[in-house]
């Protein structure tokens, strides 16, 4: 079975909500909606206090290259555009909406039906995208539009669809995979077309029989889309293991997919694609899973953004007792929470919730170069030794280390048997070094 | 012979008065002046002839007398400037909201988030500062979990401030006799909230702009600056804060005025 060669770690799988169908969170009484919510700057607000907006009307602007748009998911009155605590940690920008009622835009189309005709020009589709403000939904939040602008000297072969879901827990890739299907495969033509390619992969870990079994047989109706099986191995997720895995192509060090002809979407972004080019429907909500080996209930919810994660939890059936950490995300490279008010944004596929005797960190001791790390790296690297770097305030030489081809996937951290803080001491050593090539680009 | 031949070939001509300007130097290589080393700030100071633009902080007045008088120049001297952390966080005063585990780097948490007691301004207690200090001036206090500056080795080459990820420490006058008055915090956040997460934060609400006579206080983004330069260490300020968020530093106790009053405040118990 197709994997990527190097590294890598078996993490637990625990896909405890795999079996459980997408429920549709009701609408909340407030919205807290960021202005930061995908990678490059904040965008730029359009509504004031008081103004009166409907579901899926634009509320903010992407405000420069790399930026997205942000519709409101909800119907209401606009309370104030003031600082809230965000996924960031920090209290930031956000457009908070007190709700009344649930009116919809008039131009999105709400009927069920599939619409399986593909209208629209690659120029369209782009615009469309870009207009609905979708960016990447496996938690990168990098705006689409952007990817499927393919820059000058370089061509796209394939789009490989990224359905592989390898963090643990989550499910929400796999659930819309099992009951929107038809939607997502003419999502991937809908990407198809954009980049003016024939072929199309979708990498599924093996530990989704059903949805290899559906999405295969599905996929005989549309022409140029194959699935493809892929051992199930952490973090087969990483769009450098993926099409390595599948096309047995190696993207060179510091460049991108386009590199060797490809272009990978999330599965959840092909979906959203669809409901924006065929219904249009701009993104306003998104399928969370909240799971956790304590939680009562483990549950996929198609939930608006700007929803506070409390109204989630609730749903789940209540915070456990002996919760340790709230993580947005997956436990290898999620973020712990330090609020229940945060809110849902476009980048966040699920909520872990993490007992406390897991969520301690082991006890710290000396690294005894054993190597372990280097072993797992999935992109060749030596943790050990990049770590070291940040730890003795010689982060420049971390740079000729290839640093920055790092991936943060954890499993560095994951391995070490002396609990070394690996991943944070590389993410230091990441973070100065991008600062010093800056200052040398100046 | 071959070595004699690539010695005589690479051989670097230099000035030999850099060699003597960097002896006068003190040779801490700390980079409070700007140049990569006191080598650099010789070559530079060559360069030139001339110590004007130039300041030593380890070495100060005296140093830069002395590598003045080596080019027959007299130099202007300077006042003593300290590090001094604007920020009174402490773990009592500033109440931990959540925990954190992890790395224990100022930079990394910052990045990562607030911080434990939710002040996105405030003093995460890592110690990168006190890391960065090759003077040996600071330590952290675990009580408190703030860094301490001690006054008599601080020479004020600002590693520490340009370690320290949130900018929470200055470089501001000694003072006469070592006096000064600073508001020690940052934090631009409305009052409420910033009060919410710190009982001695400054909450902007202008008092101590009202009351100082030396127009040495502005408010800006709900936060008090007094300028160093202008203050007169009157203190009218620190009397009128209400959330203590002004410090005055190494001023003598306030003197009792009657005998009577001494002995009743001494006695109160007995009373």
């Amino acid at each position: 079975m197709k994997t990527f060669k190097s590294g890598g770690v078996h993490p637990e799988e625990n896909k405890l909500s795999a079996g459980i169908p997408i429920r549709i969170m009701p609408v909340p009484q407030t919205v807290v909606i960021p202005l930061a919510q995908s990678l490059g700057a904040a965008s730029t607000p359009l509504v004031n206090k008081g103004d009166k907006v409907l579901v899926g009307q634009l509320i903010a602007q992407g405000a420069t290259f790399i930026s997205a748009n942000i519709h409101s998911s909800v119907s209401g009155t606009v309370a104030k555009v003031d600082d809230a605590i965000d996924a960031s940690g920090y209290r930031k920008k956000c457009i908070i909406i007190d709700v009344e009622g649930d009116e919809w835009v008039a131009s999105i189309d709400i009927s069920p039906d599939l619409k399986a005709n593909i209208t629209m020009t690659k120029e369209e589709i782009i615009s469309r995208i870009k207009e609905a403000g979708i960016v990447g939904l496996g938690g990168a939040t990098f705006p689409t539009h952007i990817k499927l602008m393919v820059p000058e000297g370089k061509k796209a072969e394939h789009l490989i669809i990224n359905a592989v879901e390898c963090e643990p827990f989550l499910t929400s890739d796999h659930r819309i995979m099992l009951e929107k299907a038809e939607e997502l495969l003419i999502g991937v033509k809908i990407l198809m077309k954009a980049l003016e390619v024939t072929k199309a992969f979708i990498g599924i870990e093996n530990n989704k029989p059903d949805a290899i079994a559906h999405l295969t047989e599905l996929s005989k109706k549309y022409e140029g889309i194959r699935v493809c099986a892929l051992k199930v191995k952490y973090p087969q997720g990483g769009e450098k293991q993926l099409i390595k895995a599948i096309l047995n192509r190696g993207v060179p060090s510091g460049k991108l997919p386009i590199e060797v002809g490809c272009v990978v979407q999330n599965v959840a972004t092909a979906f959203a694609v669809y409901e924006a080019v065929q219904k249009n429907k701009p993104l306003f909500e998104r399928v969370v899973t909240v799971s956790g080996i304590s939680v009562k209930n483990p549950c996929n919810l198609l939930v608006r953004i700007g929803t506070r994660i409390s109204a989630l939890l609730e749903e789940a059936g209540g915070v456990p007792g002996d919760t340790g950490k709230i993580i947005s995300g997956g436990p290898m490279m999620g973020k712990a929470l330090n609020s229940l008010e945060i809110p849902v944004v476009k980048g966040m596929s699920g909520l872990v919730l993490m007992p406390v005797d897991e969520a301690k960190r082991m006890k710290v001791s000396n690294c005894i170069r054993c190597a372990k790390c280097i072993s797992v790296c999935p992109m060749g690297l030596a943790p050990y030794h990049i770590a070291q770097t940040a730890e003795t305030g010689q982060e420049e030489r971390a740079e000729s280390l290839n640093v920055l081809d790092c991936i943060e996937c954890g499993s560095c951290a994951f391995t070490c048997p002396a609990g070394l803080p690996l991943l944070e001491n590389i993410r230091v050593a990441k973070n100065k070094v991008g600062q010093l090539i800056r200052l040398r680009a100046k | 012979m071959i070595l004699y031949f690539v010695a005589q070939k690479f051989k670097v001509i230099e000035d030999p008065r850099i060699d003597e300007v960097a002896a006068l130097l003190p040779g801490v290589n700390c980079g409070g002046c700007g140049f990569a080393g006191c080598r650099n700030m010789a070559e530079n100071i060559v360069g030139k002839e001339s110590t004007e633009g130039f300041f030593c902080p380890p070495g100060g007045n005296e140093t830069m007398k002395t590598v003045a008088a080596f080019f027959g120049q007299v130099v202007e001297e300077k006042e003593p400037l300290i590090a001094v952390l604007r920020c009174n966080g402490t773990k009592s005063h500033a109440v931990a909201k959540t925990e954190y585990d992890g790395l224990n780097s100022c930079f990394f948490i910052h990045n990562l988030y607030s911080g434990s007691n939710g002040c996105a301004f405030g003093c995460l207690g890592g110690g990168d500062c006190v890391d960065s200090c090759k003077f040996d001036a600071m330590y952290m206090d675990k009580e408190t979990g703030l860094p301490v500056i001690l006054q008599d080795k601080c020479v004020a080459c600002g590693a520490c401030v340009k370690t320290c990820p949130r900018k929470i420490i200055e470089l501001r006058l000694k003072g006469l006799n070592d006096n000064r008055v600073f508001v020690c915090c940052i934090n631009t956040e409305k009052g409420g909230v910033a009060k919410k997460n710190c009982e001695v934060a400054c909450i902007g609400c202008g008092r101590c702009v009202k009351v100082c006579e030396s127009n040495a206080i502005t408010l800006e983004n709900n936060l008090a600056y007094i300028d160093f330069e202008k203050c007169t260490l009157s203190r009218k300020c620190v009397k009128v804060c209400p959330t203590n968020a002004i410090w005055e530093v190494n001023f003598p106790e306030e003197k009792i005025e009657s005998p009577l009053k001494q002995w009743q405040e001494d006695n109160f118990d007995k009373l």
